[in-house]
């Protein structure tokens, strides 16, 4: 009895066991959910790609270390999390240490996958999560923009993260349930403005990333988006910006769009720590766009966050 | 042990107090007040929202002056925590970086107070003066 019981249990864990590797391979994963996009074809337009630099915020953590030029994406920012630390890589469009070599099917793969050319799983420390709403003209041009910089020497070192979360195949079950591979789809019985708010602050701009609370497993609360949450990097707590009690009731659109365009909010604080390079990139933007973002913000859905201490 | 616990309790209940007297959280957060609350109708005259007044300008103006050389004492090593505080470690660990910046500040907002004179000349130095909000705040202040 005993010995069929084990044989059985052997069994179902090499059957589990198989199922696992079967489901977290980058390559099933990708067809499973129907996630890839085909790559944009013609001429990339460097200005929007540009646009989505800036929209997206990749200097903020990819620009290189203890030097002011935000063009040079040399990497080596350590992003501390509960998970362990992230060290960002170089994307800058040197051959070697940066993304110089990378097909524009790699780099769609990438921003919208979160899979590396050798079809490794990335961290989601990567927003991915937001990027993958992004199409793939926008991706297109932003890959453009890239290889338009200054290339930069240096490969940066892997991330520092304790068992079990250095298993990166691991990252397949996690993409399978908070990962939905889809591309945003606008909302017919809203504005243009509108649309192009919330394909700015969902995908390029991934605000949600930071100003939501996390599960067990790092991923996004559900029904909690946009609410605030403790600080990522454990520093301090990210407002709840929707229009709530415990949130920014009281703003308007064009409180919104200052605070974008300035970083000043209606009161006249002046927002700091990680906000500020948001504020640098989204200042850089057109007004029509940070109009945009503004709308889509101030319709969000009001939800309850931590109650605001007196 | 038990004389360590009371030393200790001694002591925190003198700091508590000294605090308590002076509160410098809240009196760094009252003061931070002051200078959003002076850059308000200022940057509504940037915007071209209020019509520019040059008396109001040069208050203003006052207000930061003043804060930027008196806020720099109400980070004592005893206030980095408590208070819903938002003040970065930073400003006690690279303290000679938080003087300098306090000390642009009051270098902007003096040389400010001499070169607004009209509607012109405040669009064009105003914004050297609005920039150091966020070029301290990015360094010295958590997220808030």
């Amino acid at each position: 009895m005993l010995a069929r019981l084990l044989k059985f249990g052997t069994v179902l864990a090499a059957l589990g066991l198989a199922g696992f590797f079967v489901l977290t391979d980058p390559a099933v994963l990708s067809a499973l959910k129907g996630s890839s996009l085909p790559v944009a074809t013609g001429a990339p337009d460097l200005d929007n790609g540009k646009t989505m630099f800036h929209a997206g915020g990749c200097s903020s953590c990819h620009a290189t270390e203890k030097q002011d030029d935000k063009t040079r994406l040399g990497g080596g920012h350590a992003l501390h999390s509960p998970f362990g630390t992230f060290y960002v890589p170089n994307i800058s469009p040197h051959p070697r240490d940066g993304i110089g070599t990378w097909t524009g099917e790699q780099f769609l793969r990438a921003m919208r996958e979160g899979v590396s050319p050798e079809g490794r799983h990335y961290y989601p420390s990567f927003p991915y999560t937001s990027y993958q709403r992004m199409n793939a003209r926008d991706v297109g041009d932003l890959f453009a923009y890239l290889k338009s910089l200054p290339p930069v020497e240096g490969r940066i070192r892997d991330h520092d993260l304790p068992f079990p979360f250095d298993i990166r195949r691991s990252l397949g079950g996690w993409k399978l349930l908070f990962a939905d591979g889809q591309v945003f789809r606008p909302d017919p019985a809203k504005n243009v403005e509108w649309n192009r708010g919330a394909y700015l602050v969902e995908g390029p701009g991934h605000c949600a990333e930071c100003h939501s609370p996390r599960n067990l497993l790092g991923a996004i609360a559900a029904g909690k988006r946009f609410s605030g949450g403790p600080s990522p990097d454990g520093k301090g707590y990210v407002p709840n910006i929707t229009p709530h009690d415990t949130g920014l009731k009281s703003w308007t659109k064009k409180d919104f769009a200052y605070l974008l365009e300035s970083g000043f909010t209606p009161d006249y604080d002046s927002v700091g720590g990680s906000m500020t390079p948001v504020v640098g990139n989204t200042a850089k933007l057109s007004a029509e766009d940070r109009n945009a973002m503004a709308e889509y913000l101030s319709t969000l859905p009001a939800i309850e966050g931590r109650k605001k201490a007196k | 042990m038990k004389r360590v616990f009371l030393v200790a309790a001694v002591l925190t209940l003198g700091v508590t107090a000294g605090v308590a007297q002076g509160d410098p959280i809240a009196a760094r957060k009252a003061m931070m007040k002051g200078v959003g609350g002076a850059m308000g109708p200022m940057a509504a005259m940037m915007k071209g929202e209020r019509p520019f007044d040059l008396a109001t300008v040069k208050a203003g103006l006052e207000t930061m002056n003043k804060s930027s050389k008196e806020i720099g004492a109400l980070f004592p090593a005893t206030s980095k925590t408590g208070g819903e505080t938002t003040a970065d470690e930073k400003i006690w660990s690279d303290a000679a970086g938080f003087t300098a910046a306090l000390k642009k500040f009051d270098g902007d907002t003096t040389a400010a107070l001499a070169s607004i004179k009209d509607e012109a000349s405040f669009k064009t130095e105003f914004g050297k003066v609005a920039a150091n909000c966020g070029s301290c705040h990015n360094t010295y202040r958590i997220k808030k």
